[in-house]
């Protein structure tokens, strides 16, 4: 299943979605149908009729006392690039170990087009590796490197030489192939080590932080270049970082990984606005996190009461909060409006409740505190001013330096207003 | 321009140098020596060197140590090489003493003990005896050189072989095997000079007949130090030097000590 043709099978099915409402965000268990819709893009999966290439069901492994990997359990659809996210230790390389068959689960099952994989050794399992230093063999030539897997197969000489060409080819490269890879650069090597891996075909490619060793310059490059080559040849990628802003541009989907837990699994534009939870928000780009206790809930319309700052409203949460319950607000500082206090226009400050919560009443409603710039950072394309609260806490908020000749709107101590309309934040619950 | 400090480590080096090389240098210098006393230098002679390929005991002696230091270093090599191998994949603590032990070991003992082994079991002493002996105290060398080689190895090379489609021994042949083998060659070397200057171990397990270039050297040495013991002691430096050079061209890290 490609991508593509997914997405025209779920504007059709989204139209039909559209018209049940509870439907139309909801997912109906693992095995039956998963509807996700983001704005206009809609994905369904139907867990019967199409199967997860891969599926990792309810995958422990232990070491001594501590636990790497906790009853992980995550679908990987064909023709995906999908990212497993977390900081050092999280387990997400143990994972990617067990499914390249370097290491044995303590418990659970792997399953690749629906066969297990557990007792299968890795040089049978239909998958490759890239490592983070690329392993390639010093005491091979470039070509020798990208033949290894195809001899391995018993695959004949002549057709060796010409599909080592092409992989050359393939990664621009193809007057390498008689040199040593210490010859090559780290782009090189990485272009080889994806050509090696690629040259027989394998249902899956496995990546292990593979631009770690590269320079920011060619991390980036490469990145577009994952992209290309992920869409062009369609095989599907499982790939481990530990850099969210690598995650959010290169996947499909992300699973964030802490303390060998799976935290959320979702798309990254999804997981960028949505968090699912206090470590997902503060792990994914910069967040606020404001904290407070649920007052009321009116569909998707919910009143906080902000620890030392007031009652704001949140809309778009898709989630059942109870009342009472404590929970934070995340704002990305990017959503959060910066402006001199005396910019307030009196009417609006204090917006009465909304009996019918439309995209565009709910777009007016603003939330406003004032406070003090606390500190400032000047980074070129924009400034970040930390803006100190009246409960004390320090709010992130970001400005574009857009405006020609103009560099530092407000000074360290200024009063400023800031505000966010009511769908900028989301809640999680603590 | 060189600093007091400078000067002085530099003249305690050339006294260690000297030292440690007189010795070797007075041997090699009167090899060449026309006179028969080890005495004053007389003038520039090949004549020691013809007068030793005339000696049928030495050639003997000589073929002996050949055929012992190449069949012993044959066999240690293959054995050292499978206990660095698994001294590195299982870390056991006593594996490592087990095999490393002869090294530290005195040869005096391990002589004796050999000996006692031998005629314990009926063994006539003679060739086989003295390479028995010889694979037993180069194994540890061996094994050493190819630990040394093994552990500098990036393990997801071995990962990425059998990731590509290797078996566990297609895995050995194609990657461990090649890139292991500055280690192993540089160990095989090195078991084949410990083996040809070994005096001490060979001593005990020797028989009649079958002396080697050592022992040959320490019967003649006994009656007087001739210019022939002068000769065939160069040479057998010289093979020694040869072959340590190249072996340590092949495994830097051994012979540095990491």
């Amino acid at each position: 299943m490609h991508r593509d043709d997914s997405y025209d099978a779920g504007e059709s099915l989204a139209a039909a979605f559209s018209a049940i409402p509870s439907l139309s965000s909801l997912s109906v268990g693992p095995d039956l149908v998963a509807v996700f819709r983001v704005g206009n893009l809609v994905w369904v999966f139907t867990g019967m009729e199409s199967g997860a290439l891969l599926e990792i069901v309810n995958v422990s492994r232990h070491f001594d006392a501590f636990v790497a990997l906790d009853k992980v359990s995550l679908h990987i659809e064909a023709g995906e690039f999908f990212t497993l996210l977390g900081p050092s230790g999280c387990g997400k390389t143990t994972l990617l170990r067990l499914l390249a068959g370097f290491d044995q689960p303590d418990g659970g099952d792997i399953l690749l087009d629906g066969k297990s994989m557990i007792a299968v050794h890795p040089e049978h399992r239909p998958l490759h590796t890239i490592f983070q230093n690329y392993a390639l063999f010093p005491h091979m030539t470039v070509a020798q490197n990208i033949a290894f897997p195809l001899r391995m197969a018993g695959v004949a000489k002549e057709d060796i030489r010409t599909r080592v060409a092409e992989a050359l080819e393939d990664v621009r490269l193809p007057d390498k192939g008689g040199q040593y890879p210490d010859a090559l650069s780290g782009g090189q090597k990485q272009r080889i080590a994806i050509a090696r891996a690629l040259v027989n075909r394998p249902r899956l490619l496995l990546l292990d932080e593979p631009l770690s060793a590269l320079d920011a310059k060619l991390r980036e490059q490469m990145q577009i270049e994952l992209i290309d080559l992920q869409k062009d040849i369609g095989i599907t990628f499982v790939y481990v970082t530990h850099d969210q802003g690598e995650a959010l541009a290169l996947s499909h989907r992300i699973a964030v990984m802490d303390h060998g837990r799976i935290m959320q699994v979702d798309e990254p534009s999804r997981l960028y606005g949505y968090p699912g939870s206090r470590f997902v928000a503060d792990f994914i780009g910069k967040c606020n996190l404001l904290d407070g206790r649920v007052s009321e809930q009116q569909g998707s319309r919910v009143t906080v009461e902000l620890d030392g700052l007031g009652s704001v409203h949140v809309c778009g949460q898709e989630a059942r909060f109870g009342a009472g319950s404590r929970c934070a607000l995340t704002l990305r500082p990017e959503k959060i409006r910066i402006s001199p206090v005396s910019a307030i226009p009196e009417a609006s400050t204090t917006p009465g409740p909304l009996a019918d919560p439309s995209p565009l009443r709910s777009l007016a409603e603003e939330s406003r505190f004032t406070g003090y710039v606390h500190d400032m950072l000047y980074l070129g394309d924009v400034t970040v001013y930390n803006v100190t609260l009246a409960n004390g806490v320090l709010l992130e908020t970001l400005l574009a330096n857009s405006a020609s000749g103009r560099t530092n709107f407000f000074e360290i101590g200024d009063q400023v207003e800031v505000a966010w309309s009511c769908d900028a934040g989301h809640l999680v619950l603590d | 321009m060189m600093s007091r400090k400078n000067l002085l480590l530099a003249l305690s080096a050339a006294l260690v140098y000297l030292f440690l090389y007189l010795p070797l240098v007075i041997v090699v210098v009167f090899s060449f020596n026309d006179s028969r006393l080890n005495a004053e230098w007389v003038g520039f002679t090949w004549k020691w060197y013809g007068k030793l390929l005339e000696n049928q005991e030495m050639l003997t002696a000589a073929m002996n140590s050949l055929i012992i230091a190449s069949v012993s270093a044959g066999i240690a090599t293959i054995l050292g090489t499978l206990a660095g191998i698994a001294m590195h994949q299982y870390r056991l603590r006593l594996l490592q003493i087990l095999v490393l032990a002869p090294i530290a070991m005195p040869e005096i003992l391990m002589g004796v003990s050999l000996l006692v082994l031998f005629i314990m079991v009926n063994m006539t002493l003679g060739l086989i005896s003295i390479m028995l002996a010889h694979i037993t105290f180069c194994i540890g060398f061996v094994a050493l050189a190819v630990q040394a080689r093994i552990s500098s190895l990036d393990p997801a090379l071995i990962e990425a072989a059998r990731d590509l489609g290797a078996t566990p021994w297609q895995c050995f042949r194609e990657i461990t095997l090649p890139l292991l083998m500055p280690g192993i060659l540089a160990g095989a070397l090195m078991a084949f000079t410990l083996s040809i200057d070994d005096f001490v171990i060979t001593f005990f397990t020797a028989g009649v007949g079958s002396s080697t270039l050592p022992l040959q050297i320490y019967s003649m040495v006994k009656i007087a130090v001739t210019p022939e013991v002068n000769a065939v002691s160069t040479l057998l430096m010289l093979v020694t030097l040869v072959v340590i050079t190249v072996a340590s061209r092949l495994s830097p890290a051994i012979f540095r000590g990491e």
